[in-house]
Protein backbone atom coordinates (compact mmCIF):
# COMPACT_ATOMS: atom_id res chain seq x y z
CA UNK A 1 0.00 0.00 0.00
CA UNK A 2 1.57 3.89 -0.50
CA UNK A 3 3.09 5.58 2.29
CA UNK A 4 0.32 7.66 3.46
CA UNK A 5 1.16 9.98 6.93
CA UNK A 6 -0.28 9.34 10.20
CA UNK A 7 -2.82 12.27 9.77
CA UNK A 8 -4.23 11.02 6.46
CA UNK A 9 -4.73 7.50 7.95
CA UNK A 10 -6.76 9.09 11.19
CA UNK A 11 -8.90 11.31 8.91
CA UNK A 12 -9.73 8.15 6.85
CA UNK A 13 -10.00 5.90 10.49
CA UNK A 14 -11.92 8.45 11.68
CA UNK A 15 -13.93 10.77 9.04
CA UNK A 16 -15.67 13.87 10.11
CA UNK A 17 -18.96 15.39 8.72
CA UNK A 18 -19.80 12.19 6.32
CA UNK A 19 -23.06 12.22 5.45
CA UNK A 20 -25.52 14.13 3.52
CA UNK A 21 -27.91 17.45 4.39
CA UNK A 22 -31.24 16.96 3.10
CA UNK A 23 -31.94 20.76 2.94
CA UNK A 24 -28.34 21.94 1.66
CA UNK A 25 -28.03 25.31 -0.34
CA UNK A 26 -25.75 23.85 -2.10
CA UNK A 27 -24.02 20.78 -3.44
CA UNK A 28 -21.19 20.47 -5.48
CA UNK A 29 -20.62 16.98 -6.94
CA UNK A 30 -17.02 16.60 -8.64
CA UNK A 31 -15.25 13.42 -9.68
CA UNK A 32 -15.45 10.68 -12.57
CA UNK A 33 -16.38 7.36 -11.25
CA UNK A 34 -14.35 6.00 -14.10
CA UNK A 35 -11.26 7.57 -12.33
CA UNK A 36 -12.35 5.85 -9.07
CA UNK A 37 -12.97 9.25 -7.27
CA UNK A 38 -16.04 10.85 -6.82
CA UNK A 39 -16.92 13.71 -4.43
CA UNK A 40 -19.95 15.19 -3.62
CA UNK A 41 -20.04 18.08 -0.80
CA UNK A 42 -23.38 19.40 1.05
CA UNK A 43 -23.21 23.06 2.48
CA UNK A 44 -25.61 24.98 4.67
CA UNK A 45 -25.05 28.65 4.31
CA UNK A 46 -26.54 31.54 6.93
CA UNK A 47 -25.45 34.76 6.77
CA UNK A 48 -22.85 34.37 4.03
CA UNK A 49 -21.26 31.69 6.55
CA UNK A 50 -21.16 27.97 6.10
CA UNK A 51 -22.71 26.88 8.98
CA UNK A 52 -22.80 23.05 8.16
CA UNK A 53 -20.91 20.94 6.10
CA UNK A 54 -21.37 17.47 4.84
CA UNK A 55 -19.40 14.86 2.28
CA UNK A 56 -19.65 11.91 0.55
CA UNK A 57 -16.92 10.16 -1.43
CA UNK A 58 -16.37 7.05 -3.76
CA UNK A 59 -13.01 6.65 -3.20
CA UNK A 60 -9.41 5.39 -2.41
CA UNK A 61 -8.21 6.24 1.82
CA UNK A 62 -6.70 9.82 0.59
CA UNK A 63 -10.10 10.91 -1.53
CA UNK A 64 -11.71 9.85 2.26
CA UNK A 65 -9.06 11.58 3.94
CA UNK A 66 -9.01 14.93 1.81
CA UNK A 67 -12.70 15.23 2.22
CA UNK A 68 -13.17 14.85 5.75
CA UNK A 69 -10.15 17.45 5.88
CA UNK A 70 -11.31 19.44 3.92
CA UNK A 71 -14.90 19.98 4.86
CA UNK A 72 -13.60 20.84 8.58
CA UNK A 73 -11.38 23.84 7.57
CA UNK A 74 -13.76 25.49 5.82
CA UNK A 75 -16.76 25.01 8.32
CA UNK A 76 -17.31 28.29 9.56
CA UNK A 77 -15.78 30.38 7.12
CA UNK A 78 -17.48 33.16 5.14
CA UNK A 79 -18.45 31.80 1.18
CA UNK A 80 -15.55 34.48 0.00
CA UNK A 81 -12.91 32.80 2.74
CA UNK A 82 -13.70 29.12 1.85
CA UNK A 83 -13.48 30.38 -2.23
CA UNK A 84 -10.01 30.69 -1.21
CA UNK A 85 -9.07 27.18 -0.04
CA UNK A 86 -6.53 25.46 -1.98
CA UNK A 87 -5.75 22.22 -2.67
CA UNK A 88 -1.78 22.47 -0.92
CA UNK A 89 -3.75 23.67 1.91
CA UNK A 90 -5.84 20.76 2.29
CA UNK A 91 -2.49 18.32 1.59
CA UNK A 92 -0.67 20.20 4.09
CA UNK A 93 -2.93 19.69 6.96
CA UNK A 94 -2.78 16.25 6.41
CA UNK A 95 0.75 15.91 6.58
CA UNK A 96 1.15 15.97 3.04
CA UNK A 97 0.06 13.38 0.20
CA UNK A 98 1.70 10.41 -2.06
CA UNK A 99 2.58 12.78 -5.37
CA UNK A 100 -0.21 10.18 -7.09
CA UNK A 101 -2.78 11.28 -4.75
CA UNK A 102 -2.56 15.19 -5.14
CA UNK A 103 -5.16 14.98 -7.19
CA UNK A 104 -7.47 13.72 -4.65
CA UNK A 105 -6.47 17.43 -2.68
CA UNK A 106 -7.60 18.90 -5.91
CA UNK A 107 -11.05 16.96 -5.91
CA UNK A 108 -11.84 18.47 -2.48
CA UNK A 109 -10.68 21.95 -3.41
CA UNK A 110 -13.24 21.76 -6.76
CA UNK A 111 -15.62 19.97 -4.72
CA UNK A 112 -16.17 23.11 -2.39
CA UNK A 113 -15.93 25.83 -5.00
CA UNK A 114 -18.66 23.83 -6.58
CA UNK A 115 -20.86 23.65 -3.72
CA UNK A 116 -20.67 27.23 -3.64
CA UNK A 117 -21.16 28.47 -6.94
CA UNK A 118 -24.40 25.86 -6.91
CA UNK A 119 -25.58 27.90 -3.69
CA UNK A 120 -24.41 31.51 -5.21
CA UNK A 121 -26.75 30.55 -8.35
CA UNK A 122 -29.48 29.07 -6.45
CA UNK A 123 -29.24 32.60 -4.77
CA UNK A 124 -29.37 34.52 -8.24
CA UNK A 125 -32.32 32.29 -8.95
CA UNK A 126 -34.37 32.93 -5.58
CA UNK A 127 -33.72 37.17 -6.13
CA UNK A 128 -34.61 37.37 -9.80
CA UNK A 129 -37.74 34.66 -8.53
CA UNK A 130 -38.12 37.62 -5.99
CA UNK A 131 -37.65 40.10 -8.85
CA UNK A 132 -40.61 38.80 -10.88
CA UNK A 133 -42.69 38.95 -8.62
CA UNK A 134 -43.02 43.05 -8.34
CA UNK B 1 -1.69 -8.50 16.88
CA UNK B 2 -1.18 -12.01 15.04
CA UNK B 3 -1.26 -11.35 10.91
CA UNK B 4 -3.76 -13.07 8.80
CA UNK B 5 -1.64 -13.75 5.61
CA UNK B 6 -4.17 -13.83 2.66
CA UNK B 7 -2.06 -13.02 -0.62
CA UNK B 8 -0.36 -16.05 -1.27
CA UNK B 9 -0.75 -15.08 -4.88
CA UNK B 10 1.83 -12.32 -3.97
CA UNK B 11 4.60 -14.11 -2.21
CA UNK B 12 4.67 -17.34 0.13
CA UNK B 13 6.28 -17.49 3.23
CA UNK B 14 9.62 -19.90 2.79
CA UNK B 15 9.03 -23.19 4.23
CA UNK B 16 11.37 -23.81 7.16
CA UNK B 17 12.12 -27.11 5.82
CA UNK B 18 13.15 -25.19 2.47
CA UNK B 19 15.23 -22.73 4.97
CA UNK B 20 16.87 -25.70 6.30
CA UNK B 21 18.07 -27.08 3.34
CA UNK B 22 19.81 -23.02 1.95
CA UNK B 23 21.96 -22.59 4.97
CA UNK B 24 24.81 -24.59 4.54
CA UNK B 25 24.66 -23.26 0.76
CA UNK B 26 25.17 -19.62 2.53
CA UNK B 27 27.83 -20.73 5.34
CA UNK B 28 30.34 -23.48 4.45
CA UNK B 29 29.09 -24.20 0.69
CA UNK B 30 29.95 -20.64 -0.35
CA UNK B 31 32.43 -21.75 -3.00
CA UNK B 32 31.56 -20.70 -6.79
CA UNK B 33 30.12 -23.33 -8.56
CA UNK B 34 32.61 -22.50 -11.76
CA UNK B 35 35.64 -22.87 -9.40
CA UNK B 36 38.07 -25.53 -10.55
CA UNK B 37 38.72 -26.87 -6.23
CA UNK B 38 37.13 -29.14 -4.51
CA UNK B 39 34.89 -27.05 -2.89
CA UNK B 40 33.27 -25.97 -5.02
CA UNK B 41 32.17 -29.57 -6.54
CA UNK B 42 29.25 -29.36 -3.97
CA UNK B 43 27.94 -26.53 -4.88
CA UNK B 44 28.05 -27.77 -8.00
CA UNK B 45 26.38 -30.74 -7.61
CA UNK B 46 24.02 -29.29 -5.10
CA UNK B 47 22.59 -26.79 -8.53
CA UNK B 48 22.29 -29.92 -10.44
CA UNK B 49 20.23 -31.44 -7.80
CA UNK B 50 18.22 -28.51 -7.81
CA UNK B 51 17.92 -28.52 -11.13
CA UNK B 52 16.28 -32.37 -11.63
CA UNK B 53 14.15 -31.92 -8.66
CA UNK B 54 12.50 -28.62 -10.55
CA UNK B 55 12.38 -30.67 -14.33
CA UNK B 56 10.66 -33.40 -12.27
CA UNK B 57 7.89 -31.03 -10.79
CA UNK B 58 7.13 -30.50 -14.54
CA UNK B 59 7.55 -33.16 -16.49
CA UNK B 60 10.77 -31.70 -18.09
CA UNK B 61 14.40 -33.64 -18.34
CA UNK B 62 17.06 -31.39 -16.41
CA UNK B 63 18.86 -30.66 -19.28
CA UNK B 64 15.37 -28.19 -20.26
CA UNK B 65 15.82 -26.14 -17.27
CA UNK B 66 17.82 -23.33 -16.70
CA UNK B 67 17.57 -20.99 -13.79
CA UNK B 68 16.84 -17.55 -13.12
CA UNK B 69 16.74 -14.62 -11.32
CA UNK B 70 12.64 -14.91 -11.35
CA UNK B 71 9.86 -15.05 -12.89
CA UNK B 72 10.01 -12.06 -14.42
CA UNK B 73 13.00 -12.75 -16.13
CA UNK B 74 11.94 -15.93 -16.90
CA UNK B 75 9.30 -14.38 -19.02
CA UNK B 76 11.49 -11.71 -20.68
CA UNK B 77 14.28 -14.23 -21.12
CA UNK B 78 11.33 -16.67 -23.29
CA UNK B 79 9.98 -13.71 -25.11
CA UNK B 80 12.78 -11.19 -26.45
CA UNK B 81 15.13 -14.44 -26.71
CA UNK B 82 12.82 -15.78 -28.81
CA UNK B 83 11.80 -12.36 -30.74
CA UNK B 84 15.94 -11.66 -31.28
CA UNK B 85 16.51 -15.56 -32.17
CA UNK B 86 13.62 -15.56 -34.99
CA UNK B 87 13.27 -12.06 -36.34
CA UNK B 88 14.20 -12.57 -39.51
CA UNK B 89 11.22 -15.87 -40.62
CA UNK B 90 8.67 -12.83 -38.51
CA UNK B 91 7.81 -10.09 -36.10
CA UNK B 92 4.48 -10.92 -34.59
CA UNK B 93 3.73 -11.99 -31.07
CA UNK B 94 0.69 -13.15 -30.12
CA UNK B 95 -0.59 -12.55 -26.32
CA UNK B 96 -3.29 -12.21 -24.41
CA UNK B 97 -4.98 -8.96 -22.54
CA UNK B 98 -4.50 -10.44 -19.15
CA UNK B 99 -1.08 -11.69 -18.97
CA UNK B 100 1.36 -10.10 -16.02
CA UNK B 101 2.93 -7.10 -16.33
CA UNK B 102 6.11 -8.95 -16.79
CA UNK B 103 4.67 -10.75 -20.13
CA UNK B 104 2.86 -7.11 -21.24
CA UNK B 105 5.62 -5.00 -20.69
CA UNK B 106 7.73 -6.74 -22.51
CA UNK B 107 6.01 -7.65 -25.58
CA UNK B 108 5.14 -3.43 -25.68
CA UNK B 109 8.82 -2.98 -25.59
CA UNK B 110 8.99 -5.07 -28.51
CA UNK B 111 6.71 -3.08 -30.02
CA UNK B 112 8.59 -0.36 -29.92
CA UNK B 113 11.68 -1.85 -31.77
CA UNK B 114 9.55 -2.93 -34.51
CA UNK B 115 7.84 -5.97 -33.53
CA UNK B 116 4.06 -6.18 -33.50
CA UNK B 117 1.68 -7.46 -30.82
CA UNK B 118 -1.55 -9.08 -30.93
CA UNK B 119 -3.53 -9.27 -27.93
CA UNK B 120 -6.21 -11.72 -27.73
CA UNK B 121 -9.25 -10.65 -25.85
CA UNK B 122 -10.92 -12.68 -23.28
CA UNK B 123 -14.72 -14.08 -22.51
CA UNK B 124 -16.08 -12.96 -19.17
CA UNK B 125 -14.45 -15.49 -16.95
CA UNK B 126 -11.09 -14.42 -18.39
CA UNK B 127 -10.81 -17.26 -20.89
CA UNK B 128 -8.48 -17.50 -23.61
CA UNK B 129 -10.55 -19.45 -26.63
CA UNK B 130 -8.28 -21.37 -29.33
CA UNK B 131 -10.26 -20.31 -32.28
CA UNK B 132 -9.74 -16.33 -31.52
CA UNK B 133 -6.17 -17.79 -31.32
CA UNK B 134 -6.72 -19.42 -34.62
CA UNK B 135 -7.84 -16.97 -36.58
CA UNK B 136 -4.94 -14.20 -34.74
CA UNK B 137 -2.00 -16.31 -36.12
CA UNK B 138 -0.05 -15.08 -39.29
CA UNK B 139 2.62 -16.09 -41.51
CA UNK B 140 4.91 -14.04 -39.85
CA UNK B 141 3.85 -14.75 -36.53
CA UNK B 142 6.82 -16.69 -34.19
CA UNK B 143 5.55 -16.88 -31.00
CA UNK B 144 2.18 -16.95 -28.68
CA UNK B 145 2.65 -16.53 -25.45
CA UNK B 146 -0.84 -16.98 -22.96
CA UNK B 147 -0.17 -17.23 -19.10
CA UNK B 148 -1.37 -20.73 -17.42
CA UNK B 149 -3.17 -19.29 -14.28
CA UNK B 150 -4.28 -15.64 -14.05
CA UNK B 151 -2.69 -14.22 -10.72
CA UNK B 152 -5.82 -11.57 -10.19
CA UNK B 153 -8.74 -13.92 -10.71
CA UNK B 154 -7.28 -17.32 -11.08
CA UNK B 155 -8.85 -18.09 -14.48
CA UNK B 156 -6.61 -22.00 -15.51
CA UNK B 157 -6.26 -21.29 -19.16
CA UNK B 158 -6.85 -24.56 -21.80
CA UNK B 159 -3.15 -23.96 -22.81
CA UNK B 160 -3.24 -27.64 -24.50
CA UNK B 161 -5.60 -26.80 -27.06
CA UNK B 162 -3.65 -23.35 -27.30
CA UNK B 163 -0.45 -24.58 -27.50
CA UNK B 164 -2.04 -27.34 -30.29
CA UNK B 165 -3.38 -24.44 -32.53
CA UNK B 166 -0.13 -22.86 -32.11
CA UNK B 167 1.85 -26.14 -33.61
CA UNK B 168 -0.48 -26.65 -36.25
CA UNK B 169 0.92 -23.46 -37.53
CA UNK B 170 4.89 -24.57 -36.43
CA UNK B 171 4.96 -21.37 -34.33
CA UNK B 172 6.66 -21.33 -30.70
CA UNK B 173 4.06 -21.78 -27.57
CA UNK B 174 5.05 -19.96 -24.46
CA UNK B 175 3.03 -20.19 -21.03
CA UNK B 176 3.85 -18.02 -18.05
CA UNK B 177 3.16 -20.64 -15.47
CA UNK B 178 4.10 -18.53 -12.34
CA UNK B 179 0.63 -18.97 -10.29
CA UNK B 180 0.21 -22.69 -11.46
CA UNK B 181 3.32 -24.64 -10.82
CA UNK B 182 3.30 -25.71 -7.25
CA UNK B 183 -0.34 -25.70 -7.20
CA UNK B 184 -1.66 -27.58 -9.97
CA UNK B 185 -0.17 -29.95 -11.51
CA UNK B 186 1.88 -29.05 -14.44
CA UNK B 187 3.65 -31.30 -17.15
CA UNK B 188 5.38 -29.22 -20.13
CA UNK B 189 5.09 -32.54 -22.12
CA UNK B 190 0.99 -33.13 -21.70
CA UNK B 191 0.90 -29.68 -22.14
CA UNK B 192 2.91 -29.48 -25.08
CA UNK B 193 4.34 -25.82 -24.62
CA UNK B 194 7.94 -24.68 -25.98
CA UNK B 195 8.65 -22.63 -23.06
CA UNK B 196 7.75 -22.40 -19.11
CA UNK B 197 8.12 -19.91 -16.80
CA UNK B 198 7.82 -20.59 -13.08
CA UNK B 199 8.34 -18.77 -9.61
CA UNK B 200 10.31 -20.39 -6.45
CA UNK B 201 8.22 -17.78 -4.24
CA UNK B 202 4.95 -18.73 -5.55
CA UNK B 203 5.39 -22.05 -3.93
CA UNK B 204 7.36 -21.85 -0.83
CA UNK B 205 10.90 -21.05 -1.70
CA UNK B 206 13.13 -17.47 -1.99
CA UNK B 207 12.39 -14.67 -4.14
CA UNK B 208 14.46 -14.18 -6.83
CA UNK B 209 14.98 -17.58 -8.33
CA UNK B 210 12.82 -18.91 -11.33
CA UNK B 211 13.47 -21.37 -13.66
CA UNK B 212 12.41 -21.26 -17.63
CA UNK B 213 11.90 -24.44 -19.50
CA UNK B 214 13.00 -24.41 -22.66
CA UNK B 215 12.28 -27.64 -24.67
CA UNK B 216 15.28 -29.82 -26.24
CA UNK B 217 15.66 -28.38 -29.84
CA UNK B 218 14.55 -24.81 -29.35
CA UNK B 219 16.94 -22.61 -29.60
CA UNK B 220 16.69 -18.69 -28.25
CA UNK B 221 18.84 -15.82 -27.43
CA UNK B 222 20.14 -15.13 -24.04
CA UNK B 223 18.80 -12.62 -22.23
CA UNK B 224 22.16 -11.71 -19.80
CA UNK B 225 25.51 -12.53 -21.64
CA UNK B 226 28.58 -12.92 -19.55
CA UNK B 227 30.49 -16.13 -18.12
CA UNK B 228 28.98 -19.54 -19.43
CA UNK B 229 26.80 -20.85 -16.49
CA UNK B 230 23.49 -22.51 -17.66
CA UNK B 231 25.67 -24.45 -20.49
CA UNK B 232 25.88 -20.20 -22.15
CA UNK B 233 21.97 -19.73 -21.42
CA UNK B 234 22.01 -17.30 -18.82
CA UNK B 235 25.98 -16.25 -17.47
CA UNK B 236 26.22 -14.57 -14.14
CA UNK B 237 27.24 -16.80 -10.85
CA UNK B 238 24.25 -18.80 -9.72
CA UNK B 239 22.22 -17.99 -6.63
CA UNK B 240 23.13 -21.56 -5.39
CA UNK B 241 21.38 -21.39 -2.13
CA UNK B 242 18.37 -19.78 -3.91
CA UNK B 243 18.77 -22.54 -6.19
CA UNK B 244 19.31 -25.33 -2.98
CA UNK B 245 15.69 -23.79 -1.89
CA UNK B 246 13.91 -23.53 -5.10
CA UNK B 247 14.39 -27.28 -5.84
CA UNK B 248 13.65 -27.96 -1.97
CA UNK B 249 10.56 -26.39 -2.18
CA UNK B 250 9.97 -28.21 -5.88
CA UNK B 251 10.34 -31.59 -3.84
CA UNK B 252 8.08 -30.43 -1.61
CA UNK B 253 5.11 -28.55 -3.95
CA UNK B 254 5.42 -32.79 -5.41
CA UNK B 255 4.99 -34.48 -2.08
CA UNK B 256 2.34 -32.43 -0.78
CA UNK B 257 0.51 -30.42 -3.68
CA UNK B 258 -2.53 -32.78 -3.08
CA UNK B 259 -2.78 -32.38 0.27
CA UNK B 260 -2.56 -28.37 0.01
CA UNK B 261 -5.24 -28.11 -2.24
CA UNK B 262 -8.11 -30.67 -0.17
CA UNK B 263 -6.88 -28.42 2.64
CA UNK B 264 -7.24 -24.72 1.00
CA UNK B 265 -10.21 -25.53 -1.30
CA UNK B 266 -12.73 -25.85 1.25
CA UNK B 267 -11.31 -22.68 2.86
CA UNK B 268 -11.29 -20.73 -0.42
CA UNK B 269 -14.76 -21.80 -0.83
CA UNK B 270 -16.14 -21.27 2.97
CA UNK B 271 -15.22 -17.65 2.71
CA UNK B 272 -16.52 -17.23 -1.03
CA UNK B 273 -19.92 -18.45 0.11
CA UNK B 274 -19.81 -16.75 3.36
CA UNK B 275 -18.81 -13.60 1.47
CA UNK B 276 -21.58 -13.61 -1.24
CA UNK B 277 -24.54 -14.27 1.19
CA UNK B 278 -23.36 -11.67 3.90
CA UNK B 279 -22.47 -8.73 1.47
CA UNK B 280 -25.23 -7.34 -1.04
CA UNK B 281 -23.96 -6.49 -4.43
CA UNK B 282 -20.74 -8.70 -4.69
CA UNK B 283 -19.62 -9.90 -7.84
CA UNK B 284 -17.09 -13.09 -7.87
CA UNK B 285 -14.37 -12.74 -10.59
CA UNK B 286 -12.78 -15.48 -12.65
CA UNK B 287 -14.02 -18.81 -14.17
CA UNK B 288 -16.75 -21.05 -11.65
CA UNK B 289 -14.81 -24.32 -12.19
CA UNK B 290 -11.58 -23.42 -13.99
CA UNK B 291 -10.17 -21.36 -11.38
CA UNK B 292 -7.19 -22.22 -8.92
CA UNK B 293 -8.51 -23.67 -5.69
CA UNK B 294 -7.05 -20.90 -3.71
CA UNK B 295 -7.74 -17.78 -5.17
CA UNK B 296 -10.77 -15.17 -4.58
CA UNK B 297 -11.22 -12.44 -6.04
CA UNK B 298 -14.59 -10.22 -5.63
CA UNK B 299 -15.87 -7.00 -6.95
CA UNK B 300 -17.45 -5.06 -3.81
CA UNK B 301 -19.77 -2.66 -5.94
CA UNK B 302 -20.05 1.56 -4.77
CA UNK B 303 -16.24 1.15 -2.94
CA UNK B 304 -12.99 1.15 -4.15
CA UNK B 305 -10.38 -1.73 -3.16
CA UNK B 306 -7.82 0.93 -0.88
CA UNK B 307 -10.14 1.76 1.73
CA UNK B 308 -10.89 -1.74 1.94
CA UNK B 309 -7.25 -2.91 2.03
CA UNK B 310 -6.70 -0.34 4.52
CA UNK B 311 -9.28 -1.32 7.16
CA UNK B 312 -8.39 -4.58 6.71
CA UNK B 313 -4.83 -4.26 7.54
CA UNK B 314 -6.31 -2.69 10.49
CA UNK B 315 -6.95 -5.87 11.89
CA UNK B 316 -4.10 -7.50 10.84
CA UNK B 317 -5.63 -9.03 7.48
CA UNK B 318 -3.16 -8.80 4.50
CA UNK B 319 -5.06 -8.82 1.23
CA UNK B 320 -5.19 -7.30 -2.17
CA UNK B 321 -7.09 -5.24 -4.88
CA UNK B 322 -6.45 -4.66 -8.50
CA UNK B 323 -8.19 -1.06 -7.82
CA UNK B 324 -6.15 1.33 -9.16
CA UNK B 325 -4.86 3.08 -6.02
CA UNK B 326 -3.22 0.54 -5.08
CA UNK B 327 -0.91 0.45 -8.01
CA UNK B 328 0.01 3.93 -8.26
CA UNK B 329 -1.39 4.21 -11.21
CA UNK B 330 -5.58 5.53 -12.05
CA UNK B 331 -6.24 2.60 -14.08
CA UNK B 332 -7.78 -0.20 -12.56
CA UNK B 333 -6.27 -4.02 -13.13
CA UNK B 334 -6.45 -4.57 -16.95
CA UNK B 335 -7.58 -7.98 -16.17
CA UNK B 336 -10.65 -6.93 -14.53
CA UNK B 337 -11.38 -4.71 -17.75
CA UNK B 338 -10.18 -7.28 -19.42
CA UNK B 339 -13.17 -9.78 -18.22
CA UNK B 340 -15.76 -6.28 -19.19
CA UNK B 341 -15.92 -4.76 -16.09
CA UNK B 342 -16.76 -0.96 -16.15
CA UNK B 343 -14.13 0.88 -14.30
CA UNK B 344 -16.27 1.97 -10.86
CA UNK B 345 -16.55 -1.66 -10.43
CA UNK B 346 -13.14 -2.76 -11.30
CA UNK B 347 -12.33 -0.35 -8.50
CA UNK B 348 -13.70 -2.06 -6.34
CA UNK B 349 -12.19 -5.24 -6.15
CA UNK B 350 -10.17 -7.46 -3.47
CA UNK B 351 -8.28 -10.43 -3.78
CA UNK B 352 -7.72 -13.13 -1.26
CA UNK B 353 -5.12 -15.76 -1.97
CA UNK B 354 -5.15 -18.69 0.43
CA UNK B 355 -1.91 -20.94 1.16
CA UNK B 356 -0.98 -23.78 3.18
CA UNK B 357 -0.85 -22.18 6.47
CA UNK B 358 -4.23 -21.11 6.42
CA UNK B 359 -6.95 -22.18 9.25
CA UNK B 360 -10.73 -22.07 9.48
CA UNK B 361 -10.02 -19.19 12.40
CA UNK B 362 -8.40 -16.82 9.16
CA UNK B 363 -11.77 -17.49 7.16
CA UNK B 364 -13.68 -16.71 10.42
CA UNK B 365 -11.62 -13.41 10.96
CA UNK B 366 -12.41 -12.17 7.06
CA UNK B 367 -16.68 -13.05 7.50
CA UNK B 368 -16.52 -11.19 10.91
CA UNK B 369 -15.03 -7.95 9.63
CA UNK B 370 -15.02 -7.22 6.42
CA UNK B 371 -19.08 -7.13 5.91
CA UNK B 372 -18.49 -4.29 8.88
CA UNK B 373 -16.12 -2.71 6.73
CA UNK B 374 -18.13 -2.79 3.63
CA UNK B 375 -20.82 -1.35 5.32
CA UNK B 376 -19.04 1.57 6.91
CA UNK B 377 -17.32 2.89 3.40
CA UNK B 378 -20.76 2.34 2.15
CA UNK B 379 -22.39 5.06 4.54
CA UNK B 380 -19.68 6.89 2.64
CA UNK B 381 -20.55 6.04 -0.59
CA UNK B 382 -22.87 8.72 -2.75
CA UNK B 383 -23.55 5.57 -5.21
CA UNK B 384 -24.90 3.46 -2.47
CA UNK B 385 -26.78 5.95 -1.38
CA UNK B 386 -28.28 7.12 -4.17
CA UNK B 387 -29.26 3.61 -4.86
CA UNK B 388 -30.58 2.69 -1.64
CA UNK B 389 -32.27 5.87 0.03
CA UNK B 390 -34.63 6.18 -2.96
Amino acid sequence: MLEYSEKVIEEFMNPKNMGKIEDADGIGKVGNPVCGDVMWIYIKVKDNRIVDIKFQTFGCVAAIATSSKVTQLVMGKTVEEALRITNKAVAEALDGLPPIKMHCSLLAEEGIKAAIEDYMKKQKHKKNKKGGKK
Amino acid sequence: MKEIYLDYNATTPVDPRVVEAMIPYLKEHFHNPSSVYSGAKETKKAIEEAREKIASLIGASPKEIIFTGGGSEADNHAIKGVAFAFQEKGKHIITSSIEHHAVLHACQFLEKIGFEVTYLPVDKYGIVHPHSLRKAIRDDTILVTIMMANNEIGTIEPIKELAEVTHEKNVLFHTDAVQAVGKIPVNVKELGVDLLSLSAHKFYGPKGVGALYIRRGVKIHPLIHGGGQERGRRAGTENVAGIVGAGKAAEIAMEEMEEEERKIRPLRDRLERELVKRIPEVIVNGHPEKRLYNTLNICVKYIEGEGMLALLDFYGISASSGSACTSGSLEPSHVLLAIGLPHEIAHGSLRFSFGKYNTDEDVDKVIEVLPGIVERLRAMSPFWREKHEH
